[in-house]
């Protein structure tokens, strides 16, 4: 909402808010930073596990579109109509994610279950139940 | 200031805008709200083919080259790089929207141009990068790298995806690009001088904030995971 502000402000503003854009910046760079640093960590050393350092890499991911969408494009400073009409669909990502890579895993599941030269796993066999007494 | 000013105002009784936005900032976020369910869909479909397969390449091991620095194993190094480009421009976009605000416009025009500068840079990376790629073997249909655990492609899904996702996103830098330019020369002209605003320039700049977000999924889904 700058463009509202009232002339006598604007150039207190103004310094404010450029120390603001730079800050941002900063936390954008150096989040990416970390992730660089850690994949190199995991590369020389093998720690963290990959699923640790994936889990990170994720997190840090979602902190880094936090700040583009709330400072840059600013969405953090409108009405808050305007944000919850723009973030409740993405909600919807939430369940395309879980159930299409659940599919994807229980497709890899199959294949390795199928694939040539995989022995069959038997049931066992209730004798019990068959036979007659 | 801003929650004190909305607690008390009736938003949907009329008179003025619910959303405190002009019409066209608001088509602009809905226009990117739909591009990120496009992005976002192709960047699900990878992920669930990459979840189906029982084997996939290591990023480490493709992408480990530097532009004049021939033999050399740089994992990630040269992508940053163009992160940091895209990070940067994205910074110039929001200064540029700022002496917007404050009808500056020598500083609009310098750092729009920087912008476009940031822009072009990028797009030349992704140039030297898909090149590098393609004089591998590695193009759609066509994967010459072996798996993580040593075995050989077994198909080009690995590629498809890779030059596929890029490719959208670079025609998004593309456009953007563009899009920029042409705010460029109107500001020049002094369409937003005259027009007493420049709200142009922040909706194209709300396009450009975009294309750098979608960019730090990308980043993760095929560098980092």
């Amino acid at each position: 909402m700058e463009n509202t502000y009232s002339q006598h402000t604007e150039h207190e503003q103004a310094d404010v808010s450029t120390k603001h854009i730079w800050k941002t910046f900063w936390i954008l760079l150096g989040i990416t930073v970390v992730e660089v640093a850690l994949a190199f960590l995991h590369l020389e050393t093998g720690f963290p596990a990959r699923w640790v350092l994936n889990g990170i890499f994720i997190i840090l991911t979602l902190f880094k579109a936090f700040f583009i969408v709330a400072e840059f494009m600013h969405l953090g400073h409108e009405v808050k109509n305007l944000i919850l009409t723009i973030l409740l669909p993405l909600l919807l990502f939430i369940w395309f994610i879980i159930a299409f890579l659940y599919d994807g895993e229980s497709w890899k599941n199959m294949r390795k279950d199928l694939a040539p030269g995989t022995p069959k796993v038997e049931a066992p066999v209730a004798k019990p139940a068959h036979g007659g007494h | 200031m801003e929650s004190a000013v909305t607690a008390k105002k009736k938003w949907w009784a009329g008179g003025h805008s619910p959303f405190n936005v002009s019409y066209g900032k608001l088509m602009m976020w809905y226009f990117l709200m739909s591009d990120a369910f496009t992005f976002g869909a192709f960047l699900i479909a990878y992920g669930t083919v990459r979840f189906s397969s029982t084997a996939w390449p290591d990023p480490n091991e493709v992408f480990h080259s530097f532009p004049f620095m021939h033999g050399v194993d740089w994992p990630l190094v040269f992508v940053s790089v163009m992160t940091f480009i895209l990070i940067m421009s994205s910074v110039t976009m929001v200064l540029a929207v700022h002496a917007g605000h404050h009808m500056q416009k020598a500083k609009v025009v310098k750092w729009l141009s920087w912008t476009i500068v940031g822009g072009i840079a990028f797009l030349s990376c992704q140039a030297w990068e898909w090149t590098h790629l393609h004089e591998v073997g590695a193009w759609w249909g066509s994967n010459p790298f072996h798996n993580a655990d040593g075995s050989a492609p077994m198909n080009s899904n690995f590629t498809d995806f890779f030059f596929t996702i890029t490719g959208f996103h670079g025609l998004h830098v593309t456009s953007g690009v563009v899009l920029n330019i042409i705010i460029l020369i109107n500001v020049l002209k002094g369409t937003y001088e005259h027009r007493g605003h420049y709200e142009m320039v922040e909706k194209v700049g709300l396009y450009w904030h975009f294309v750098d977000l979608v960019w730090v999924f990308v980043f993760t889904c095929f560098y980092l995971l």
